[in-house]
């Protein structure tokens, strides 16, 4: 992985912040060429990795993507599925099963139709969620994508109710079919990772929020300590400014002498922005981009 | 160790089952859904027990709480059962749908010393119990007015097949964003004289509103508007946001941050400074043991399981807090039923001072038979 991964909440007006710098920030890219003006920058500061949401606009930044291999030859995808407001919403309106439906695959394919039908009646999660797995992956087909994320609600609600063989059929799916490994974001890493060990998968890519003052990293401040230390994973922090209540130094400076933090994924809507990240990161880390082996 | 049974599993139900069952001090004992389509996928998958029948799960479990979250229709019904069983029980907002059934209900907790909540989160957001605080120390002096607002993107088009879209199960943007808002101006108002104004309107649905927008009035001459839209397309999801006007000061607060302006005469609370004070979630919100979707989630069912762990009857949220907000959702549903009330040129009476209010009624905006709110739209096109 790379030691910098650019995130996408700034081009979908999500902001912990502040609604309005929220709505600022969706006005000013609403328009596809000022997120790849921004996209642009932060490759040409050598930050290559795009983690984001499955949401749709990302499928017009991966044709973009795909149409200029010559302008693009690292840019590399860290998809995070799913949209989970495209889902909430749907389920509020068609309710549970409806919902379901809209989102799988109606072109007719028989291995989907079999796989959906089949595993619908024998209450077997694995065909609806490989299927729904593969209806989020399209919009990346030929691009590379060598580290797939399940997004942190669904991870923390399936981590709630104690549905771990999800964890398993993600992970493998994901191992199989895209040749990708398996990642994990959560709000409860503590929580998480002896699940993940007990399913078997090794040393997993777990993304949590990271910060000095503990900001949204349930089971405590402590708890994350111990689980750096400990634990046999491969750490993503998060939220290091948390929403910009750590001056940037100071945060930059503490996450990176954490133990086992492997990346930092972070979002920023200006060139000068991504190079000052960088800059930081750079004086406690050697920011040689290096892929997924 | 509580044990809680989990009944209703949509979106609701489901992130508290997640929450709950993530509690530490919690044992979850059931679930209990009228499908068994998704009864037999949890059963399989994390080995919970399932029941169909509500009756027979109160049976045959040895419970100490029920947690309900079923369609609104179904609450009175479900939480009088697990009352008379000597239950404590969470549920779902809205409480009810009838003000006799809140009230009922509120006297049947108090009579078996239950302990009850109902899911009005918000109170649980950070910078929403900020705003409470500052109205309790006087921090912007007299209020004069408060906007209560929440938009968000549920119905966008003509359609719909859920409870949520149908009138008698208690669908619509009153019931499910006006509540919230509601419930807040409670909480910091108290409970309103009279309400007035009230439009409850279909954009996309049939015979629900899809958005609310009134008037509450308070003693003193406090007032409230009300402004509810949930077919936004513009907002992400749903934002509920307040907007306090007082003599010494304006306060707004939505879930990510709150803002206040302090008069120089205003009595300001520690922590404050006369001018701009902004105070973020990051510094507001209690960190929790388990996180799904906000703090104020984890925090409400915390707050509920440790209320039944210590038996402690008084607390946030509590029925009878839930049964007001009830009662302003039936006054403004009562108030649209009456149709617009309107004040034309010929009545403005010159140059005697005017005394008095007059409500002068349009005639073909006569309450009209049900479904209300489309009588109206349709009398409004033909205008």
């Amino acid at each position: 992985m790379d030691r910098l991964l650019f995130g996408d909440n700034q081009f979908f007006g999500v902001n912990h912040m502040s609604e309005e710098k929220a709505r600022a920030q969706a006005m000013r890219f609403q328009s596809l060429d000022a997120v790849i003006d921004v996209l642009d920058s932060a490759y040409d500061a050598g930050v290559r990795t795009f983690m984001c949401t499955t949401h749709d606009r990302i499928a017009l930044i991966a044709d973009h993507v795909r149409a200029n291999p010559e302008r693009y030859p690292d840019f590399t995808f860290y998809p995070c599925m799913p949209y989970a407001h495209k889902y909430a919403n749907a389920v509020t309106e068609d309710g549970m099963l409806g919902a379901l439906r809209r989102f799988l695959p109606d072109e007719g394919l028989f291995d989907a139709a079999m796989r959906g039908a089949s595993s619908m009646a024998k209450k077997d999660i694995e065909g609806v969620t490989t299927l729904l797995i593969d209806a989020e992956m399209k919009m990346f087909e030929g691009l590379r994508t060598p580290v797939v994320f399940l997004q942190n609600v669904i991870v923390d609600m399936l981590l709630g109710l104690g549905f771990k063989e999800a964890f398993r059929i993600f992970a493998e799916h994901v191992a199989r079919r895209y040749d990708a490994e398996p990642a994990f974001i959560t709000m409860n890493l503590p929580a998480l990772l002896p699940v993940l060990e007990e399913l078997g998968i090794e040393n997993p890519i777990v993304c949590s929020n990271i910060n000095k003052i503990g900001f949204r990293m349930s089971g405590g401040l402590e708890a994350y300590e111990t689980a750096l230390r400990e634990r046999r994973f491969r750490a993503v922090a998060m939220s290091v400014f948390a929403s910009g209540a750590i001056p940037a130094d100071e945060a930059i400076e503490w996450v990176c002498t954490q133990p086992n933090v492997e990346s930092i994924v972070f979002g920023a809507s200006s060139a000068r922005n991504i190079r000052s990240t960088r800059e930081l990161v750079a004086r406690h880390w050697d920011l040689e981009p290096s892929l997924v082996g | 160790m509580i044990r809680i049974a989990v009944v209703g599993l949509g979106k609701m139900g489901l992130s508290h089952l997640a929450i709950v069952n993530a509690h530490p001090e919690v044992e979850l004992a059931a679930v209990c859904d009228a499908s068994k389509y998704v009864l037999g996928v949890l059963e399989k998958y994390t080995g919970v027990a399932t029941y169909s029948d509500y009756d027979a799960m109160l049976r045959e479990l040895d419970l100490d709480a029920v947690l309900i979250a079923t369609p609104s229709r179904t609450h009175a019904s479900m939480v009088r059962q697990a009352l008379e069983r000597g239950l404590h029980v969470f549920c779902e907002k809205p409480f009810t749908l009838s003000v006799q059934d809140a009230e009922e209900l509120t006297a049947l907790a108090q009579e078996k010393g239950a302990v009850t909540q109902v899911g009005y989160h918000n109170r649980f957001v950070g910078a929403f119990a900020e705003v409470k605080k500052l109205l309790d120390a006087g921090a912007i002096g007299k209020v004069t007015h408060v906007l209560g607002e929440a938009y968000g993107p549920v119905v966008l088009k003509p359609k719909g097949a859920t409870w949520r879209s149908k009138k008698e199960e208690g669908g619509g943007a009153l019931y499910d964003y006006a509540a919230h808002p509601l419930n807040l101006l409670n909480w910091y108002l108290g409970a309103p004289v009279g309400v007035g104004g009230t439009v409850l309107n279909p954009i996309f649905s049939r015979e629900i509103d899809d958005e609310v927008h009134g008037t509450l009035f308070y003693e003193g001459g406090t007032s409230a508007r009300i402004s509810v839209n949930w077919s936004d397309e513009s907002y992400r999801k749903m934002t509920t946001r307040i907007t306090i006007w007082g003599t010494e000061g304006r306060i707004f607060a939505d879930r990510q941050e709150c803002q206040v302006y302090l008069r120089d005469t205003a009595p300001v609370p520690d922590g404050y400074e006369p001018g701009w004070n902004v105070r973020y979630t990051t510094e507001l919100t209690e960190p929790v043991g388990y996180y799904l979707r906000g703090e104020e989630y984890s925090a409400q069912i915390d707050h509920f399981v440790t209320r039944v762990r210590d038996g402690l009857v008084d607390g946030i949220n509590g029925f009878e807090s839930a049964a007001e907000t009830d009662r302003v959702i039936a006054l403004m549903i009562a108030d649209a039923r009456k149709g617009a009330s309107t004040t034309a040129l010929d009545e403005v009476v010159e140059p005697a001072p005017v005394t008095g209010r007059r409500r002068w009624r349009l005639p073909w905006l006569l309450p009209q038979p049900a479904p209300q709110s489309v009588g109206q739209l349709e009398t409004r096109k033909g205008s």
